[in-house]
Parts: C-alpha cells; sequence; structure tokens
C-alpha cells in the first residue's frame, strides 16, 4: 500500500540512500503535523513516543530554570530532526520544546518504529545510522556554544 | 554610482615619508554599541591628507600617550576621507580610547594589510560569515557589495553572538534587510525567553543557508574556533578552498612588518593579512601555539 | 708606494705597519670607525681610535654556553672570530627614539627625529657571516612594501671593512650555510691577514668605488700570486676545521613537518627562555615600541627598542599569550630561524655564526637540535610513503 507521506519522505536528506522498502515501513509510522507560533511540542518529563522532522518553521530547545525563567539552548528549523529520546529507556523528554514560528513537520510514531527496528535489524542499523549522524552533529555544535567562543576570557 | 576607490587628494600608505609617523584625526563621535564595545568615527585634522582603504584593512590608532593598537576599519569606503573603527575594551589603550570625546585628537596610520577579494566576487554567491566583533572588519565588503548589487548573485549574511545584546550594528542589518536583496540570517549562543530567533553556534546555519556551493566566494570573520569550524563546514558543503577566506589576528606593534610580533607561521599578519584565503593557512589554522 | 690605478677586484697588499693608514683615511673622510676591542673579558665592537685598540694577540675559544679568551703566540690582530656583539647594534639600535608629540590644546603636533642624527659608520672586521646577516637584515628593512628610515640612512653612510677568517671558531658553521669563512659581496674592503717569515701584511680585495677611494690614501703594493694562494690556502684550511656542521638539505620542510616532534619537549627542560640566543644573534631583528610622556602629560615620545620572541608578552593578545609555553617559543625561534624565514625572505635567516650556542647559558646547539630532528623525522619523505595515511 502507497502511503501519501512516502513521496514527502524519498526527498527529504534524512532519508537518502534508504531501500524503499524501509521508507515504506517508516512511512507507516508518520503523519503530517502542525503548530502554531508559540505552542508547546512537549514538557520535559513527557512520554517521547516521537520525533519530528521539521519541514518549515523554528522550535525551541528550552529548560524551565527557576530565577531564570524558560531558557532556549538550541533552536531547531527547517529541514532539521527534533528528539531522539525515543531512541533509548525510558523513553522521556529532556527538554521542552515550544514552536517560535507556525511550524510544519513530520512526526513519527516513535513505539511503532521501535517495533519494526525490532524486527527488522537492517531497518533498526539505517535508522541508528541516521541518528548516530544528527547527535554527532548537535554535540559537536554543543561543545562550541560551551566554549563561549565570543566571551571575553582573561 | 562613483566607484568606492576613486578619491581626490589622497596619501597611500607607503609614500609617507615615515611609516611610523602617525597622522592627527580628530574624533567626530564615539558611539557605545554594545555593553563592550564601541565605534570611534574620525576625520583627519588636514582634510588634505585622508586616505582611502579596501575592506578588510587596517589602521594603528595611537591615543596620545597611552599606545597603539591595530584595529580594522568598519566604515563603508565610499565615505573617505571620514573613518570608523569598531572595537573591544580589551586593554589599556582601549580603556583609553573609550574615555576620548568628541573634539579630541588621536594619531592614525594606516591603511595596512590585505583586503576582502573584490573582483574575484563578481558572478558570484557570497556568503559572509560573522562571528562576534567579527562583523566589523566585514562591514566594508558589505558596503561594497551593496553598492554594487548587479555584480553579484545571491548575498548572504550568516552573523553568530553570544547573546541579542552583543549584536553589532542591528539598526543598520535592518535597513539591509528591507532595502537590498540581502539575505541575513542571526543567531546566539544564549537568549533569555524574550528572543524569538535562532540559538545555536553560527556554523549550524550553513548546511541550509541559500547559496550555491558550487559557484560561491566566502567570507569569514570571528573568534579563531569559529572561523575554524565555519571554513569546515563550507567546504563539506561545497565551497571551494581557494574561494575561502578568513581574516586572522595577532599581536602588532608596527603595522609595517618591522617588530615580528605578528608572525602566524610563515605569513606576518600586518602585510600577508589579515585577510588570507585558506588555502594560504589551512596547515597552520588549529595548530597550537603557532 | 702608491699605485697610481686601482679597480674594483683588485687585489692589494698592505704592510701591518701602514694599517694605521686606513683607520686614519676613515677618519679624514668623517667615519666613526667601529670594530672589535677587548672589554669585559670579551672581543666585543666599539669605537677604534687606532689598530692599538684592537685585539692584538689574542683569540677566542668557544663551546657551547662558553666563550674564554686566551693570549695567542702571535700579534695576529684578527686571530679570533665573533664575539657577543653583532654590527645590529649600530644599524638596528637596541633604543632608537622614533618620534616626539606634542598635544597643545586640541592639537596634536608629532616631531619626527632629524635625518642628520643618523651616524656615518666603517665597520673595521666584519666577518663573512656578518656580511651575509646585514645583507638579511638589509631585505627585511629595505626591500620590502615599508623601508626603515633610520636604518637605510645608517645603512648608506655605511663603509665596511671585512676580514677574511684565518680559523674556525669552535661553534662556526658558516660552511654549512654557504656565508663564509671567505667575503665574497656586501664589502668595500676585504681583508686577509697574512703572516710569512717575520712578515706581518694584509691582502686586501677592493669592492667598490668607494674602497677605492679609501685605498688609494693608504700606502700599498700589487699584491702577487703567492700571496692570493696564501689566502685561499688559510681559507680552505677554515673551512676544513669548522667547529659545527648544520644539514640544510630540505630543512624548511623537515621543520614545518615536525611541528609536534618530541625534541621540542626535550629541549624544553634545558631552555631558560633567556632571550640571549636573539640578543646575539645578528639577523634576529624582532623590537617593541613604548609610548611614554612626560609628567605634565603634554609631551609624548615613541621609542623602539629590541624585543625577544622568547618572552611570554611577545604574543600577548586579548588577555592572554599565544605562545604561553617556552616550548612553542623554542620552537618559534627555530622555525623562524632556519624556515619560515626561507618563506618570507627567500634565504635562510641562519648564517652559521654560533654566536647563540655560545651565548646559550645552558648551551643549548641549534646543530644538535636540528639533526635530532632529522635524525626521527615524524614523517616519510613522499618517495617513501606507503599507501597508508602517515
Amino acid at each position: 500500500m502507497i502511503h501519501t507521506l512516502e513521496p514527502i519522505l524519498r526527498e527529504h536528506p534524512f532519508f537518502h540512500g534508504m531501500e524503499d522498502r524501509h521508507i515504506e515501513l517508516i512511512a507507516g509510522c508518520s503523519m503530517n503535523v502542525r503548530f502554531e507560533a508559540g505552542q508547546v511540542i512537549f514538557h520535559e518529563g513527557d512520554p517521547a513516543d516521537h520525533f519530528y522532522l521539521i519541514r518549515e518553521g523554528l522550535v525551541s530547545v528550552q529548560f524551565a530554570i527557576p530565577h531564570r525563567g524558560l531558557t532556549t539552548v538550541q533552536t531547531v528549523g527547517g529541514g532539521e530532526v527534533l528528539g531522539w529520546s525515543w531512541l533509548f529507556p525510558p523513553y522521556r523528554w529532556h527538554f521542552d520544546a515550544r514552536t517560535q514560528q507556525p511550524t510544519h513537520a513530520l512526526a513519527f510514531d516513535g513505539k511503532c518504529l521501535r517495533a519494526k527496528c525490532d524486527e527488522d535489524h537492517d531497518l533498526g542499523y539505517e535508522i541508528y545510522k541516521r541518528f548516530m549522524q544528527i547527535v554527532t552533529e548537535r554535540l559537536e555544535s554543543t561543545r562550541l556554544q560551551l566554549l563561549d567562543m565570543y566571551g571575553n576570557h582573561p | 554610482m562613483a566607484t568606492i576607490l576613486e578619491q581626490p587628494e589622497v596619501v597611500p600608505a607607503g609614500l609617507v615619508p615615515d611609516p611610523m609617523l602617525p597622522m592627527p584625526y580628530r574624533i567626530q563621535r564615539v558611539k557605545q554599541e554594545t555593553d563592550d564595545t564601541f565605534t570611534l568615527e574620525i576625520l583627519p585634522e588636514d582634510s588634505g591628507k585622508g586616505f582611502s582603504f579596501a575592506p578588510g584593512q587596517f589602521n594603528m590608532l595611537y591615543v596620545f600617550g597611552v599606545g597603539e593598537v591595530p584595529i580594522s576599519i568598519s566604515s563603508d569606503p565610499g565615505d573617505v576621507p571620514l573613518l570608523k573603527h569598531t572595537t573591544r575594551v580589551v586593554g589599556t589603550v582601549t580603556k583609553a580610547m573609550r574615555r576620548l570625546k568628541r573634539g579630541e585628537i588621536m594619531g592614525i596610520r594606516g591603511p595596512f594589510g590585505t583586503h576582502w577579494p573584490g573582483e574575484e566576487a563578481t558572478g558570484r554567491d557570497v556568503v559572509i560569515v560573522a562571528g562576534g566583533i567579527g562583523l566589523a572588519p566585514l562591514r566594508p565588503a558589505l558596503y561594497r557589495l551593496m553598492a554594487e548589487r548587479e555584480k553579484y548573485r545571491k548575498i548572504v549574511l550568516l552573523y553568530g553572538t553570544r547573546t541579542p545584546e552583543d549584536m553589532l550594528y542591528r539598526q543598520e542589518l535592518e535597513q539591509w534587510r528591507g532595502k537590498f536583496d540581502l539575505e541575513i540570517q542571526v543567531t546566539v549562543d544564549r537568549a533569555a525567553s524574550s528572543w524569538r530567533g535562532n540559538v545555536g553556534v553560527v556554523t549550524t546555519m550553513i548546511p541550509r543557508a541559500p547559496f550555491d556551493p558550487s559557484n560561491t566566494l566566502a567570507m569569514v570573520c570571528g573568534p579563531e574556533v569559529m572561523m575554524r569550524f565555519t571554513v569546515m563546514e563550507l567546504l563539506k558543503r561545497g565551497v571551494a578552498a581557494e574561494h575561502t577566506y578568513l581574516s586572522a589576528e595577532r599581536n602588532m606593534k608596527c603595522g609595517i612588518g618591522f617588530c615580528g610580533h605578528c608572525q602566524y607561521g610563515p605569513t606576518f599578519i600586518c602585510k600577508d593579512g589579515p585577510v588570507f584565503a585558506f588555502a594560504r593557512i589551512a596547515a597552520i589554522l588549529g595548530k597550537s601555539e603557532i | 708606494m702608491t699605485a697610481e690605478r686601482l679597480h674594483v677586484g683588485d687585489n692589494v697588499v698592505i704592510e701591518r705597519e701602514h694599517l694605521e693608514h686606513l683607520l686614519l683615511a676613515l677618519v679624514s673622510r668623517g667615519y666613526e670607525v667601529v670594530g672589535p676591542t677587548l672589554r669585559g673579558g670579551a672581543i666585543v665592537y666599539d669605537r677604534l681610535t687606532s689598530t692599538e685598540d684592537l685585539p692584538s694577540g689574542w683569540t677566542d675559544e668557544q663551546a657551547g654556553g662558553k666563550y674564554r679568551l686566551k693570549r695567542r703566540k702571535d700579534r695576529a690582530l684578527f686571530g679570533y672570530v665573533v664575539g657577543p656583539h653583532s654590527w645590529k647594534k649600530f644599524l638596528h639600535p637596541p633604543l632608537q627614539r622614533l618620534w616626539q608629540a606634542a598635544r597643545n590644546g586640541k592639537g596634536l603636533r608629532i616631531l619626527p627625529e632629524e635625518e642628520k642624527a643618523s651616524p656615518k659608520y666603517a665597520f673595521f672586521g666584519v666577518r663573512a657571516c656578518e656580511l651575509h646577516a646585514i645583507a638579511i637584515q638589509d631585505k627585511v628593512f629595505l626591500d620590502g612594501q615599508f623601508v626603515d628610515p633610520n636604518y637605510k640612512a645608517r645603512r648608506e653612510n655605511l663603509f665596511i671593512a671585512a676580514v677574511n677568517c684565518g680559523q674556525a671558531g669552535g661553534n662556526c658553521f658558516c660552511a654549512s650555510m654557504n656565508t663564509g669563512p671567505k667575503a665574497t659581496s656586501g664589502f668595500d674592503l676585504a681583508l686577509t691577514e697574512l703572516s710569512q717569515n717575520g712578515r706581518h701584511y694584509f691582502l686586501a680585495e677592493v669592492g667598490t668605488v668607494r674602497g677605492v677611494e679609501v685605498l688609494l690614501l693608504v700606502p700599498h703594493q700589487p699584491a702577487n700570486e703567492a700571496d692570493k694562494q696564501n689566502t685561499e690556502r688559510i681559507l680552505d684550511h677554515t673551512t676544513r676545521h669548522m667547529g659545527r656542521r648544520l644539514d640544510t638539505r630540505g630543512i624548511k620542510e623537515l621543520l614545518y613537518r615536525n611541528c609536534e616532534h618530541p625534541q621540542w619537549d626535550n629541549v624544553t627542560e634545558r631552555c631558560l627562555s633567556c632571550a640571549n640566543c636573539t640578543m646575539v644573534c645578528p639577523t634576529c631583528f624582532c623590537t617593541t615600541v613604548e609610548d611614554v610622556t612626560d609628567l605634565t602629560g603634554e609631551h609624548a615620545e615613541r621609542w623602539r627598542r629590541w624585543d625577544s620572541c622568547f618572552t611570554v608578552d611577545f604574543s600577548y593578545i586579548h588577555g592572554g599569550s599565544v605562545r604561553a609555553t617556552p616550548r612553542s617559543r623554542y620552537r618559534q625561534w627555530m622555525t623562524h630561524k632556519l624556515a619560515t624565514w626561507i618563506d618570507q625572505f627567500g634565504v635562510s635567516g641562519c648564517v652559521g655564526c654560533g654566536r647563540c650556542i655560545t651565548w646559550c647559558p645552558v648551551g643549548i646547539d641549534i646543530t644538535v637540535e636540528a639533526g635530532a630532528i632529522r635524525e626521527s623525522d615524524s614523517v616519510k619523505a613522499p618517495a617513501d610513503q606507503s599507501k597508508d595515511s602517515a
């Protein structure tokens, strides 16, 4: 059965090089979602059962900190991936995600995908390989943020 | 439209009898840009002694009796003999400079150093990546690009700072966004909840910025670690190493290749730089304690 | 007594007792004559009023971190090599005022130094390695986009009477650097001290028209074949008895690819960052500037003084030094001297005079350090590289 989202998935750089049968499997777990500006996608501590491919818009990764209020450490924009907590127990979000602009994304059912990866290890390998790259890139840019490059360092 | 470098009565550096003699300049305005950064606007005391410069070049600024520091020129080359210098307060001289007032006098030597590519950008997309105060030496290049907008294809400015309060030239950036066919994307390393824009290092904006890497000229300026990783992302995206330029910085005492302080590997930043094609310094960029 | 026609390239002979005339001729033409003289247990460069001021009958014994004067059996005037001074102290002075400035009300006036303040020197006794060192500093201060006017004025007024080395010093390696021992260019006159059967005399080669003009005031005879052969024999002997050797083959690339070689850690254990080497080196040219005012604050001056890349402050920027460790600073100095200098100025920065070895308090030897890196070169030469990355 051809899912209407398959062509969109095939086009997206995240899925480049993936076999058709795998894309079909993933498409079965995906759906289109829209958010208004200023909308909470999830809160820290919520069950992490989805991940999102942002198509258009801007999402803030935030922490609610006493006395400092909501602090954004990173934003995720069009073409980027939001969320990997669905991959590992306890499957809970570690931050708030709040849209800064009207946002249009593909949401993927994590529970559904986890089950399919357990059944089809080849699919699992393809998913984990791609998420590994995302996490690595995110870690590297976080390290640069940590360096506080523009600060006055005595 | 007048060409930027056409100016009457200019004295090119090098023909001045002694390049260590400062020329008197009078302060027209001192503008606070952010809490630790300010801009000096100055005019030559002797109106016949103004000089033209190319974007990317720097002057040696002398505060009477205190000392001299190298600072990139950050004004529009079309406005000469007026010069502007944006700098942070980092030491004795810049601290003294910050206390100068309109009408006071200081010494200027210059212009020195290499400049951002001009002709080479014609017919290409131009990507400018600035970090922190790195936007100051790039601003003259932006003025020149906008003065001859039709010569270039897409122009993209990616600008990253520590916080929104540290951004330079905010009003001007807004004006440029509106007036010219110029894509400006900004990001900050950290922000309060009132900030609605991008948060993250400036390198994260490169993969998706709207330019064609196969026909792009890139100009990068900011802290060295920011430039290193920016160049890495640009090359990863397919921008040619030979079309990627950076502006480097080192301690300078003379600005004319005699004191030896600004050496960076085999180069003197005062005369082989500060603007370098990436290929020239690829082997030493990022090497510890060079 | 005097030859009637003298040309550039001619060789003549001056007897020892007539050498004084050479000094007097220079003085009569308005030169301040400076050359080797004994002071404080070393042979330094200072004012000469007569040939009596030369260290007649002295020689120097040099080794790593060691310099001793010893009496010779003869009365040779130039029977030693080089001491802690180099001629750069006259052409590129350790302390120089660049300009003065006066602030009056809201105005600023800069007062440059007067040109006639530049002295007119005659260097008496310049060795071949030193001629090369002067030529190297010429490249720095005269051949670039900017010219140092003080250096230019002193250089233009300069008379050079060179001396060919009759012996090699314990730390000498000019032969390795192709900078000696024979003076081949850059002099007005080049002397070789000869002694035969009790006769003490000098072969003088004329280098320039200025040399001709001065020599015409000195009693001399044409040189004969025997004199010239004697000179060649002495120089050959000097060449074959160099105290040190430096393999310069591919040295630039060698140092470029070995910036993380363990030898840098090794030398760090010994180097004190004392900067002696840069002070005595005849080609080191780094300076710093100091801006000062008087107590009223209305009068300011800018002074230039020698500086050294061995100081922590040398590379200070934005609250810290780029070269914070002594390891990086020694590496910077040696890599500059032997490698990056070539990319910057087209020649090596080292002339093989050995001063840095002699005057290092712990006797660090640049030839040994370079040799150690070459011996365990971290990267194979391109021809030897296998398919795997190094």
